[in-house]
């Protein structure tokens, strides 16, 4: 009988042993010592940093590099997993609305010793990454804008040319030549334009303008290029901003006027796509709409549609007398536990350098952060047929237009949690825009907590 | 003959008594380890699930339940803040809102699946005996939540979806089912009943193969109609099956998630933010999982008041089958 119980006791610790290293093993599976993880969450770069890779092992012998993509949502999942099970990546691509919650859980590591020169990058890129307590946590890495998509052949029937789309402007009163030109791009069931008499709002064959939800807390490509040219912030500083500003008067009729489009017609209602499952793109490829605001790292996407033909136009001119468009660009962060930290920030180096960013730019995917990375990209969208210059412009052209960042400060996922169905209530029940200011008192306690 | 007739004659009357040597013998038998090696045997089978009950339910609730006095972020250590996160949750409109939607969720879900998993029960069971057909109703649950929630939600997509355009076909107008705030819940709960009710139809076909036969036979001959059988002997004899069949649905339906966070993702404007979600959001969205851990226990307090009340109330314990 002891025997028996004894060996009740050591199957039973069997079993919690195998339970605790099988975790274990789990864990540490992958990575060696001259290996330096690396994980991004785009599929289309892959390739990019792949041939970077190569690039950094012929110049650093003995170190591999090993990247992992997965997709934007499991990405966040399994990055904050893998903090807490401590299998995280030795490098990850950052994303500056995640950056200021990292920042604060302290699972960064400061890179001020790569001496990153701000200047060797597009202006503003390399700023964003300094956290408030002085530190530099990325290194740049890329930078997208948005810009008007449009079916060329759709703007044609409407007898449309594409130096009116490039020239478009807007304001709150009328909508100026941007609502009129959306409206005549709008065509209902009986083949009424927006702008003609008769026209049948309610069933709309083909909206001037692809909806692309009530854009959360930021409207990168929905309500901000306009917010951006009226002239609103999303903060009270650049950067690290204590007080939200989502009570303007200015923020607050600029949105009511542009979900107002949905109620003449023309936007695409929020009811109409599923948030998330049919994106604007989706919308422009099925011919259920003409035009869509839409970021650079889209451009691949619509010009490999089928059976598409698409054109690029810049931001509507606003009140400001300029364009606006949302300049995002990514980083290169490295953790705080990584497991090889040397080799890390050799890797991470390599990726801000002109060499491997000059690389990525060759594939044609995405704008590389320095001026000859992103040179290198436009030649390659060029040689695909593909005129980028809607997207870039923005950057190069201060006397017509402006750029601004995603908003940078703590708590910003309560601030999404906040704001996105404040901004679905307005888009989508009609909810009154003057609710926006409830909203942004919430999210200015939590700020001020 | 007497002397040897005498002890024989009484032998049988102390078996029968039950005095001395038998429970004597099966006393010893038990001392000895006959009940002892059963008993570690018991313990033998039953360890790796007590084990994996401890690792993987006790532990996590007991530590749910101390996080929920905490303010923690997973990185950083728990820092003890008493009754704070629970005074929070009882001024949060957003975790009523919520609680009210799950609530709005589960009558739905189970009313329709629960009417519907039973006649299907039943058709199964006095119509047809054919496996595939069982198989067939069964098929719905061997997809996983989030495919089936994919799925279904680009076949309702109010432009897109092939559900809209037979809709639209017909002549009526696009029904906006997961982007209105009015259609939204009621339609992740039928999809979810697409998903469950063939599982919960067999649960309840298995409680009706329990039921003799003969009574129905007895039924028949006194003239009652099937419509008769089914009030007065299917369903007075299902009930303790149904009862456990409705405890565990109910308590799977507050749990609901999967599917909401794969078609709308708590909108349009919060209308199907069931709680689940939001204490997910809060936790792995917000990193506050004290405040997710309070959110939490109180969803344990209130299914376990459910359970209890419904297995009072439905007499789950007991059988009309005498």
């Amino acid at each position: 009988m002891r025997i028996r119980t004894r060996t009740v006791v050591a199957l039973t610790g069997v079993l919690a042993l195998s339970l605790v290293t099988g975790c274990a093993q789990g864990g540490a599976a992958g990575a060696g010592s001259n290996t330096v993880t690396y994980w991004l969450w785009d599929a289309n770069q892959m390739p990019a940093y792949q041939a970077c890779a190569k690039g950094f092992e012929k110049q650093n012998p003995g170190l591999k590099v090993k990247i992992t993509q997965m997709g934007w949502a499991d990405y966040w999942t399994k990055l904050t997993a893998s903090f807490i099970a401590g299998t995280e990546p030795d490098v990850f691509t950052d994303h500056i609305q995640k950056f200021g919650q990292f920042a604060d859980l302290n699972v960064l590591e400061p890179l001020d010793d790569l001496d990153i020169d701000d200047s060797a990058y597009q202006p503003g890129l390399a700023a964003n990454w300094t956290g408030q307590d002085g530190h530099r946590y990325g290194a740049p890495k890329d930078w997208d804008t948005v810009a008007l998509m449009y079916n060329k052949k759709m703007v044609k029937e409407a007898g449309l040319s594409a130096e009116e789309l490039n020239g478009l402007s807007w304001n709150t009163k009328d909508g100026g030549t941007f609502e009129k030109t959306i409206a005549h791009l709008t065509v209902d069931k009986n083949g009424k334009r927006g702008d003609e008499e008769g026209f049948d709002k309610n069933n709309v064959k083909v909206y001037g303008l692809a909806t692309g939800g009530a854009g959360d807390s930021d409207g990168q490509t929905t309500w901000s290029p306009f917010t951006g040219s009226a002239g609103w912030k999303y903060t009270d500083k650049a950067r690290w901003g204590s007080k939200y500003q989502y009570d303007s008067k200015t923020f607050q009729s600029v949105v009511d006027w542009y979900f107002g489009l949905a109620k003449k017609g023309y936007l695409a209602p929020f009811t109409d796509y599923t948030d998330g499952a049919n994106p604007a793109n989706a919308q422009v490829a099925s011919g259920r709409a003409a035009t869509s605001f839409d970021g650079a790292w889209m451009i691949s996407t619509y010009y490999d549609t089928k059976g598409l033909d698409v054109g690029t136009a810049p931001t509507p001119t606003g009140p400001t007398g300029k364009r606006a468009t949302m300049m995002n660009g990514l980083a290169d962060s490295i953790t705080k536990n990584a497991p090889n930290k040397a080799g890390a920030k050799k890797w991470v180096q390599y990726l801000a350098s002109n060499e491997c960013q000059k690389t990525v730019g060759s594939y044609g995917i995405v704008f590389p952060a320095t001026p000859d990375g992103t040179e290198a990209a436009v030649a390659a969208y060029k040689k695909k047929g593909i005129d980028v210059s809607a997207f870039t412009e923005p950057v190069t052209d201060k006397k017509d237009s402006t750029t601004f960042s995603f908003p940078i400060t703590d708590y910003a996922a309560d601030v999404y949690s906040l704001v996105r169905p404040a901004m679905q209530d307005v888009y989508a029940n009609g909810a009154p825009v003057s609710d926006l200011t409830k909203t942004n008192d919430q999210v200015n306690f939590i700020l001020g907590q | 003959m007497t002397v040897a007739s005498s002890p024989p004659s009484r032998l049988p009357v102390r078996d029968i008594e039950g005095t001395q040597p038998k429970p004597r013998i099966r006393e010893k038998r038990e001392r000895d380890g006959g009940g002892r090696g059963d008993g570690a045997l018991a313990a033998l089978f039953i360890a790796p699930a007590m084990l994996g009950f401890l690792v993987f339910l006790l532990w996590p609730t007991l530590r749910g339940i101390y996080l929920s006095f905490t303010r923690f972020n997973l990185l950083t250590p728990a820092e003890w803040v008493g009754l704070d996160n629970y005074v929070r949750m009882v001024k949060d409109p957003i975790f009523w809102d919520s609680l009210t939607v799950t609530v709005e969720y589960v009558f739905i879900n189970i009313g329709v699946q629960t009417v519907s998993a039973l006649a299907i029960a039943v058709l199964l069971q006095r119509l047809t005996q054919s496996a595939i057909l069982r198989g067939i109703v069964l098929t719905p649950y061997l997809m996983s939540n989030v495919v089936a929630g994919i799925v279904w939600l680009w076949m309702l997509d109010t432009q897109l979806g092939i559900g809209n355009e037979i809709i639209a076909g017909l002549g009526f107008d696009r029904i906006p089912f997961l982007a209105d705030e009015t259609w939204a819940i009621p339609t992740i709960a039928l999809i979810n009943v697409w998903r469950h009710v063939g599982y919960t139809a067999l649960l309840l076909f298995a409680g009706l193969q329990a039921i003799p036969s003969d009574m129905y036979e007895a039924a028949k001959v006194d003239g009652a109609s099937e419509w008769r059988m089914f009030w007065r002997i299917t369903m007075p004899l299902l009930r303790p099956v149904l009862a456990v069949v409705l405890i565990m649905t109910v308590i799977g339906s507050f749990q609901v998630f999967d599917t909401v966070a794969v078609t709308t993702a708590g909108g349009p404007a919060n209308a199907t933010n069931v709680l689940q979600y939001y204490i997910y959001g809060a936790a792995f969205g917000r990193f506050q999982f004290g405040y997710a851990s309070a959110m939490s226990v109180a969803l344990l307090v209130v299914l376990s008041a459910i359970t209890f009340v419904q297995y009072r109330l439905t007499r789950a314990g007991q059988t009309d089958l005498g």
